[in-house]
């Protein structure tokens, strides 16, 4: 035998198109007859904001002094229409997230932190709730295809208002909320039965196509007396032709969401199979601006993936004007931690919590299960009550000034006063891909391929 | 009566106008052209007649959580979406309508005396509907509560993904969509296409010969047993 000439039969080899973890998922299909449904993002990995790193001052460059010189960080978004923009104090938002994926508290813990740090939070496919609007001073209202919970007299209450046309872990569907998350408040803000799985729609009810979009936005803006910015965000698909559809339609604000965005639940296909990373979606969208003279009146903004201040400045200097975050700002409120704080200020192991989702602190994604361990993708009173609304709020507050000053350490190194003022120059990639998509030089070249 | 020329006046200053009418205030649109957004975002219960065609949105956005809102006639036809979630009030269509009649509304009535486009009462939250002639395809798609009510024939894909609204058609079904059904008409059907028979005049529905359509709520819960379903 072949083999035996060769001293013993060769190793067993790994299949690469049918390794180990692919031959569980198709047991667990053939097992179950269900497909996977989990929240938060893209696991794959993708080309990021990672692969690039600053060219910071030198002798062709000088850095200002940190903590000393000042970096301005003031962001104004949405006053091409002669609407009173956002002025928030740091390009950081927090992205849409429904009342329902996740808990009123959590909700308004989110819009206490926002007002803390002087940014602005965001409604979801849930509809505004009394406390989010009473802690969020900056609230942006989502128009979303379910229109679930859409109020006339909540839209005046906005700050501005945000047209979902898609999102950027599910772009071109719509959402899920299984039904042990509708509970009876939740049901009735949508008008659905109580325990159904509901499924948002993908396609608004009442257009489709750049035209109505333009018709719409006219209509939100009658219905606001031209008050208020309105900005549209879109899944990270065909972004340049997606930014220039949406500016034609009128938006003050374009917000491109790209594939590593969380969701409260979704098909674990979408997540990993739709969509382009935010990498490129940033340059595309900043680029699609430029081309039709709008970079200076419409203002971008980027999310998927933001995580820390050096994304936060890559995005800038990419050409978004701000960012928008969900999963960090739920890691911020306690999200995967292995404890929460009991009545008493003692610290509660609910470990156990997640071992019984089949998961652990730090690898948790079950937010479709609304059993969420520390209290804020649930909708069970119980579960509720162990998230703490001003102990968490105060996390995201700390985490959101702490990405800020990580955000303006860099811009001041890059010698820039002002963090609007990076620019894609003060970049290059670390990858032939991230030059690629970034369209940066690999770094030590000149080269930007493609 | 305030009165209010369109082609001389924009519709934003139309929208103006009539948002500050005090309640009970009257107020007529002429040469409407086919306007876009005419009367919307209005939450005070007042009289607006427009003589003539609406483009899209005409009254979307209107009335309050209370019921209350504008009566909104419109002589003439409408283009997509006349009452997009209308809260409260009524809007009457003397004409036919386009696509998407009453869509989203969670409140309110919205009445066409001729024929509706495709997808009317989509995503109905509460809100009731009624059509003197046919109905497109699509109508009733993911409705989730209110009424909708087809004078004549209805198209296809009848009801499509409807959750709990309720639809009664005095013609013809050409199909039904995915999970509904015809059910048997009760004694609070009958009673209640009366009242929508009294209050929109469309006396030519007989509330006895509507059928009744509804979901069959079988697709309440994901499974891919039903995957050839949608």
């Amino acid at each position: 035998m072949p083999g035996d000439l060769l001293g013993g039969p060769p190793p067993e080899m790994v299949n690469a198109s049918f390794p180990p973890e692919v031959i569980d998922r198709v047991h667990h299909l053939a097992d179950t007859g269900q497909y996977p449904i989990r929240g938060l993002g893209a696991r794959r990995h993708v080309p990021s904001f990672d692969d690039l790193v600053f060219l910071t001052a030198s002798i062709s460059r000088y850095p200002l002094e940190g903590y000393r010189e000042r970096c301005d960080t003031r962001t104004l978004l949405g006053g091409r229409h002669g609407a009173a923009p956002l002025e928030l104090d740091i390009p950081v938002t927090i992205a849409g997230m429904s009342f329902g994926a996740l808990s009123a508290s959590a909700k308004e813990a989110l819009g206490m932190a926002a007002t803390a740090v002087g940014t602005s939070t965001t409604t979801g496919d849930g509809g505004m709730t009394p406390e989010e609007r009473k802690a969020s001073a900056k609230l942006v209202y989502q128009v979303l295809p379910s229109r679930y919970g859409f109020d006339p007299a909540d839209l005046r209450q906005a700050d501005a208002i945000e047209i979902v046309v898609g999102q950027g872990a599910k772009p071109g569907g719509g959402g899920l909320l299984l039904g042990q998350k509708v509970d009876p408040r939740v049901a009735a803000m949508r008008t659905l039965p109580p325990g159904i799985d509901q499924r948002s729609a993908s396609r608004h009810p009442d257009w489709v196509g750049p035209d109505d979009l333009r018709i719409k936005i006219e209509e939100l803006r009658e219905a606001t007396e031209w008050r208020v910015p309105v900005y549209v965000k879109v899944g990270a698909t065909r972004v340049g032709h997606d930014v220039k559809l949406a500016v034609a339609a009128g938006a003050d604000v374009v917000v491109v969401d790209g594939m590593q965005g969380g969701t409260a639940a979704t098909q674990d296909v979408f997540i990993e199979h739709a969509g382009i990373p935010t990498l490129p979606a940033v340059r595309q969208a900043a680029e699609a601006l430029a081309e039709i003279g709008m970079g200076r009146d419409v203002q971008l903004i980027v999310s998927g993936g933001i995580r820390s201040g050096a994304d936060v400045a890559k995005a800038l200097a990419l050409g978004a004007d701000a960012v928008s975050i969900g999963v960090a700002a739920l890691l911020a409120l306690g999200c995967n931690r292995s404890s929460v704080m009991d009545s008493g200020s003692n610290a509660l192991d609910v470990g156990a919590d997640y071992s019984a989702l089949g998961t652990a602190p730090g690898r948790c994604s079950h937010c479709h299960t609304g059993r969420c361990p520390v209290g804020i993708t649930t909708q069970d009173p119980v579960l509720e009550r162990r998230l703490h609304v001003e102990g968490a709020a105060q996390g995201v507050a700390n985490y959101l000034r702490a990405i800020t000053m990580e955000l303006t350490a860099l811009a001041r190194a890059c010698g820039k006063s002002d963090v609007h003022h990076l620019e894609p120059e003060d970049l290059v990639a670390l990858t032939v891909e991230a030059a690629a998509m970034a369209r940066v030089p690999l770094a030590g070249t000149t080269w930007i391929p493609g | 009566m305030e009165a209010l020329n369109c082609e001389e006046v924009s519709v934003r200053e139309v929208n103006a106008v009539l948002r500050r009418l005090a309640r009970g205030d009257e107020a007529r649109l002429t040469h409407p052209g086919g306007r876009h957004n005419l009367a919307v975002g209005l939450a005070t219960p007042v009289s607006v007649t427009i003589e003539g065609n609406g483009g899209y949105f005409v009254g979307g956005l209107c009335g309050a959580s209370d019921g209350t809102g504008p009566d909104i006639v419109v002589h003439g036809f409408v283009g997509w979406s006349v009452g997009e979630n209308l809260m409260g009030g009524s809007i009457r269509v003397c004409g036919s309508a386009s696509e998407s009649v009453g869509s989203s509304a969670r409140g309110g009535l919205v009445s066409v005396e001729g024929h509706a486009s495709l997808r009317a009462g989509i995503s109905l939250k509460g809100g009731t509907l009624a059509i003197a002639g046919d109905a497109g395809a699509m109508t009733g798609f993911m409705a989730q509560a209110g009424t909708i009510l087809i004078g004549g024939d209805a198209g296809h894909g009848l009801g499509d993904s409807i959750y709990e609204a309720v639809i009664y058609v005095g013609g013809s079904i050409a199909s039904f969509g995915a999970d509904a059904r015809e059910e048997e008409l009760t004694d609070d059907d009958v009673l209640e296409v009366k009242r929508l028979v009294a209050c929109t005049g469309f006396d030519h529905i007989d509330p006895n010969r509507v059928r009744r359509v509804a979901s069959a709520r079988q697709l309440y819960h994901f499974t891919t047993d039903h995957h050839a379903l949608y």
